[in-house]
Order: structure tokens, then sequence, then C-alpha cells
């Protein structure tokens, strides 16, 4: 792990330009250009928004505009782990011919792959700290936990991309399957709803790592509470565990990469 | 640190012919071993496996020149491939002291949407150097590349050698400690390669150790001192280059046999005397090329023909048993033909192959062909260069004089 550290330490205008050419190519040529970071999570919360008109109909309970801000919070973060895991999964295949026929440290790819969804994800952020403004949700000392969040996420889809990529790179298999999983992961994380709602079912609901990190966005920015200690504590423990275990897998299939891909 | 700046001791590198795994059956023992480390032992070969490497041991001292030669498959890639570190060789150690820079596939980092200012950053720091090196050498990396005007033009939009341009220019200015260099010389247009030529000898004039690859004979005859002869990954010879290339142009030119199912066959084209194995000549010197063919049924009316051909096969001269006065040649069944030219080289320095044919004597239809059947090289005169010898002489070479008329206009303008 520490050497990795320092591969990419001693390499880092390399990832630098490698995240940058991600960033540079994915909107060029497209004339909504950076438009298309706030849309995709704008879409995902307007689902998210016909979701809970849907249970409020049900429920008899009316719609409150928490309840919108909430799956709002949610929809960001969960569209930037969506599209990194996507992203990441496909980039040691997609660069296959520096991959093959330049000697470079290979985790730059999905962690470029990461740093770039990550640009999306404060534009949207950006547009999303407008849109709480005027739904009035306020501001508050809770707000401090936010950055602990993002960082557990963060290192959690690093982590993930990593592993994947590596993976993906032995068999293509390996993209279908991750399709299939954050197509339906949506149903079984609580990003339209809220884990609460489910009484004792939470906890399993909540062994999903990405589960509480959610939930505690939504404390943090709509309801100005703590978020769920313990939880947050696990998420960071198996953000740290993936992480570790991914660059583990990763240095150990790295040399057969080149005759592998 | 030591003097050595590469060395590969006992090095063997093994490959698959196929995929990596058929099915799921093969797939999960597979895995299994992969992953406890066990594996089959290195040194046996599935059916599927070949070795692109043997028993590979040489080192290369700091600020050396050394070449690799060897034909198509020898494992002249692979070595490079595991000298810069994209994959770890099956058994033995590599070792490699200093800052190593391949030019090989050197456009492989650009991107065909990005400009070519913004791909000379990509670009670079793939290759190794921190964006503040490149901001530095940004204007050199220009000015040799030519393409001052283009910067700002994607380079999808680049022709392929202003492509292979950029990238060579963006390589050569890594200002490795290590260079590695496969057939490099081919890029662009000839004030290009001789740009390339000299930023090469620039590098190697900084104390660079320089591996170079290539089937350009004369390209590393030139070059390098020291060479390493490989054939099918095993290393023939290691020693001065004037003895490892004849070592790779008389290896393979021994004589062939009738094989079962053939009617006839070119069996043995020699050089000299009979079954002599000189390969080096100096220009103007009288050469024998005798061929012989065996048939296993009669033919009649044939011809024999012999060409030669430079070293990018473009054919130099030809001549045939018909057109020196011999009229039709006929073979009976199990007999041997021996036919011998005699020709003055009249050629320029440079590496030559003799093709061999036997032809109908109307129809100038080929029976058999032997192509490269010999090769040879001509020593150096340095009075020219080319493929023809035309025994330049100088006849007259006045110093100049002034002109009036001109002289006058000259001292008018520089008043």
């Amino acid at each position: 792990m520490s050497r990795a550290i320092q591969t990419l330490l001693a390499r880092r205008d390399l990832l630098y330009m490698i995240t940058w050419r991600e960033i540079r190519i994915k909107y060029k040529q497209s004339v909504m250009g950076m438009l298309w970071a706030v849309l995709m999570p704008a879409v995902i919360v307007s689902a998210g928004v016909v979701v809970r008109i849907g249970f409020s109909m049900v429920s008899g309970r009316s719609l409150a505009v928490a309840d919108v801000a909430s799956v709002a919070v949610r929809a960001v973060p969960w569209a930037f782990f969506v599209s990194s895991i996507r992203f990441a999964t496909m980039s040691l295949v997609a660069n296959s011919t520096l991959v093959t026929k330049v000697s470079l440290p290979r985790e730059v790819f999905p962690i470029a792959a990461m740093l770039s969804q990550l640009m999306d994800f404060a534009v949207a952020s950006l547009v999303l700290v407008v849109v709480l403004a005027v739904m009035q949700v306020g501001l508050s000392w809770e707000l401090l936990w936010l950055p602990w969040l993002i960082l557990i996420l963060v290192v959690l889809t690093t982590g993930l991309g990593i592993l994947l990529s590596a993976v993906s790179l032995f068999f293509r298999d390996v993209k279908y399957l991750v399709e299939v999983i954050i197509t339906f992961a949506i149903f079984f994380t609580p990003v339209f709803y809220e884990a609460r709602m489910f009484d004792r079912w939470a906890t399993i609901l909540m062994l999903n790592p990405v589960a509480p990190l959610l939930e505690g966005f939504a404390d943090v920015v709509v309801r100005h509470t703590q978020p769920s200690l313990p939880w947050v504590g696990y998420s960071a423990v198996c953000a740290l565990a993936v992480l570790a275990g991914a660059v583990a897998v990763f240095r150990r299939l790295e040399p057969y990469f080149a005759e592998s891909v | 640190m030591s003097d050595i700046s590469l060395r590969l001791d006992g090095v063997y590198k093994k490959f698959r012919k196929g995929e990596l795994y058929d099915s799921l059956r093969d797939l999960v023992p597979a895995l299994g071993k992969r992953f406890l480390r066990r594996g089959p032992a290195a040194d046996t070969l599935s059916a599927r496996e070949f070795w692109a490497l043997q028993d590979v041991t040489f080192d290369v001292r700091r600020g050396e020149a050394f070449g690799v030669i060897g034909s198509n498959g020898a494992g002249k890639s692979t070595i490079l491939k595991l000298l810069s570190g994209i994959m770890p060789p099956t058994r033995g150690t590599v070792q490699v002291h200093g800052r190593l820079s391949a030019l090989i596939e050197v456009s492989a980092g650009f991107h065909p949407d990005l400009t070519g200012r913004e791909n000379i950053y990509l670009n670079g720091t793939i290759l190794g150097m921190t964006r503040a090196e490149i901001r530095r050498r940004f204007d050199a990396i220009v000015a040799f590349s030519g393409l001052e005007d283009f910067l700002d033009t994607p380079v999808k939009r680049y022709s392929s050698g202003m492509f292979a341009r950029l990238g060579f220019s963006v390589a050569v200015h890594v200002e490795p400690e290590i260079l590695i260099v496969d057939e490099v010389l081919s890029v662009g247009d000839y004030l290009f390669q001789q740009k390339c030529l000299e930023r090469m000898n620039e590098i190697m004039a900084s104390d660079a150790t320089v591996i170079f690859v290539s089937h350009n004979l004369r390209a590393v005859a030139g070059l390098c001192a020291r060479s390493l002869l490989l054939d099918h990954g095993r290393i023939v010879q290691i020693g001065a280059t004037n003895e490892v290339i004849k070592a790779y142009l008389t290896r393979g030119h021994h004589a062939r046999t009738l094989e079962p199912g053939t009617d006839i066959r070119i069996t043995q084209v020699s050089l000299g005397p009979a079954g002599s194995s000189r390969v080096k000549f100096e220009a103007e010197e009288q050469l024998d090329i005798t061929v012989e063919a065996a048939a296993r049924i009669p033919h009649e009316d044939m011809s024999v023909v012999i060409q030669i051909v430079d070293d990018n096969q473009y054919p130099v001269f030809d001549t045939c048993t018909q057109r020196l006065g011999a009229g039709p040649l006929s073979i009976g069944a199990g007999e041997t033909l021996t036919c011998t030219f005699r020709l003055q080289l009249r050629l320029a320095e440079g590496t030559y192959h003799v093709n061999a044919y036997l032809h109908r004597y109307v129809t100038n239809r080929a029976y058999e062909r032997w192509l490269s059947a010999a090769t040879f090289f001509v020593a150096g005169t340095p009075t020219m260069r080319g493929v023809a010898h035309l025994a330049p002489s100088l006849v007259r070479c006045d110093k100049p004089t002034p002109v009036a008329a001109l002289a006058a206009v000259a001292s008018a303008n520089s008043i």
C-alpha cells in the first residue's frame, strides 16, 4: 500500500494529466458540455421525487419539502458512486494500448476515472447548494461532517474501482455484471427512500456500506442531526478494507496485465 | 551504483498461444493456483504455451550502445518489454539502473481529440516527464517536430507522418539514462530522420546507455560496438557487432534438401568458392555465385536466374543463363545441376541479398525460387552513397572567382 502511494506521488503529474484528459474528452464535441454533469443527477433526483410522490399517495401523508431535499442530497453522491464504478471498471481495458506498450503505474487509470467523476460531483453539488438554498434547508454545524462522509465515499469508490478495473481486464464478464448490479442497486440502497422506513429490516439495508453514507448526507444536510456514528464508522472500516484489499489484488495481478488484456 | 546499467540473468519468458481460459472448468482451478502462488512449475510448458525467451543472460555497461538483432519472432520485442518493465520474466531477473525511456510506440499516449499542444503534455507525462520539465522543453519539442502551425489542431486531423513526428519529438526530449530504440529511423521524411539521428548521437554523447533494436544492420553496425544475436528466443552470439552480423547473415543459409513431395529444388546458393561462407566483400571485387539444383522428376527448358536486391528488397541487378547465352537447360530425375555466375561487385557499401529462381525457358514462369538464399555485405568506400558503384573521381573543382557584374551589385547592396 505504501509503495503504491509512493509511486503515485512520484507520478502525480501523470495522474493529473490522465484525469484532465478524461474530463476534457468527455465533454469535447458535445453541445451541452458540463451541463451533463448536472443533468445525470437531476434525472435521478426527478425519478426519486416521482417515487416519493407515489409513496405519499399510498401512505396518505403529504410530501414535505424536506423529503424532496433528502432525495436530492442522496441522489447526487449516488450518481457519483455509480458513474465512477462504471467508468473505473472499464478504465484499464479502455487504455489497453498504454497498458501493453508503455511502462507506467497502472493504478492511475481507475483513480483518474474516479477523479474525473469527482469533478462532475463537484459541479452537481454546486447546483445542489443553490437548489437547497432556494428550498431554505438552512445551515448548521453538523455540515462539518460532510468532508468526512465524502472522504469515506471517495475511498470506498476508489477501492472498488481499482479492484473491478483489474478483474475486468481478465474477465470481460465483470463489465456486464457491474452493469446489472448498479442498475438494480438503487432498489437496495436508500436513495429514493430512507432506511428507517423499513423498521427492523433497516439493519440489513445499512450493511451496504454506501447506505450509512447516504443516510449521513441526508441527516447532516437536511435534518441537521449528527449521522449515526457506529454506521458511519462501519462504512469507513469497509472502505479502508476494500481499498487495502483492492490494492493488494491489483499489485498481484499487475504483472499479468500486458499479456492478458 | 555499479557500472552496469542493464542486466538480464537467466531470463525465461513464456507466452500462451490461445486465450487464457476456455471454460469455467479451467478457470476455477487456475485462479486458485494463481492466488496461492503455486501454479505449474515455471520451467514446464503446457501444450498451449511456448518460450519467447530462453536462458537469456547479458549485461550492458553504462554509456554503451548495444545492438539486438534477429529475425521476426526471435524475441527482440519481448526483451524490450521486459527491460521497460511492461511485463515480468517467467524466470530469472531483470535489473535496470537508471531512468529508462523506450522509443517504442511513441504515439501510444496520444488522444485523437486533443490538440497537438495538449498531447505534448499528455504524452510527455505518460513517458515519465513532469509538467514542469515539459514546460521547460516545450519550445524545443515543438521546434523539433516542425509543427508550429498545427499546435492547436486536434491530432486526429494530422497526417500519419505528422502524428509520428510529434510522438517522436516528445520522446526524444525525455533525457533518459537508458534509451531503448526500436526501428525508429523509419519515421518521417529524410530530413526528420537526420534530425533523429543527430538527437540520438546527442543522447549517446550525454553518457546514456542505448539499446538499439533493428533489422537495419547497417544502422546497428554504425551505432553499436557490441551486439546480441537472438534466434527463437535463445542467444546465438554476443560480441563485436561485425562478428554478430556475420553470424546473422550466414545463419540459415545452409544447404536445403530435396524433400519428399517436391519435384525440383534449389539446394544450395554459395558465394565465392563452393561451400565458402564468406559474407564480406570489397567493392569491385570479383564474386562467384554458385546455384545448385536437384530434381526428382525430369525438367526441361529451364534457365537459372539470380537477382540481387538491396536491404529494402529493391532489385539492384538480375541476370540469367538464358540471357548469358546458355540456351535451355534440362535436368533428369535424381540429377544435380550446378551453375556458377561471375560478377564484378560494382556496388556501394551496404547489405545485399541473392534471390535464385528456376524459370521455364520460354514463358519465364518460375518452377522454383529461393528468396534471400544468400546475403553478403559490401565494405564501405566513403566516397559514395547509394547502390551503384560508379567509380567516381574528381576531375575539376575550381576556387570561386568573382563575376564582375554581380560583384558590383553586391557592393552596391552593402552600402
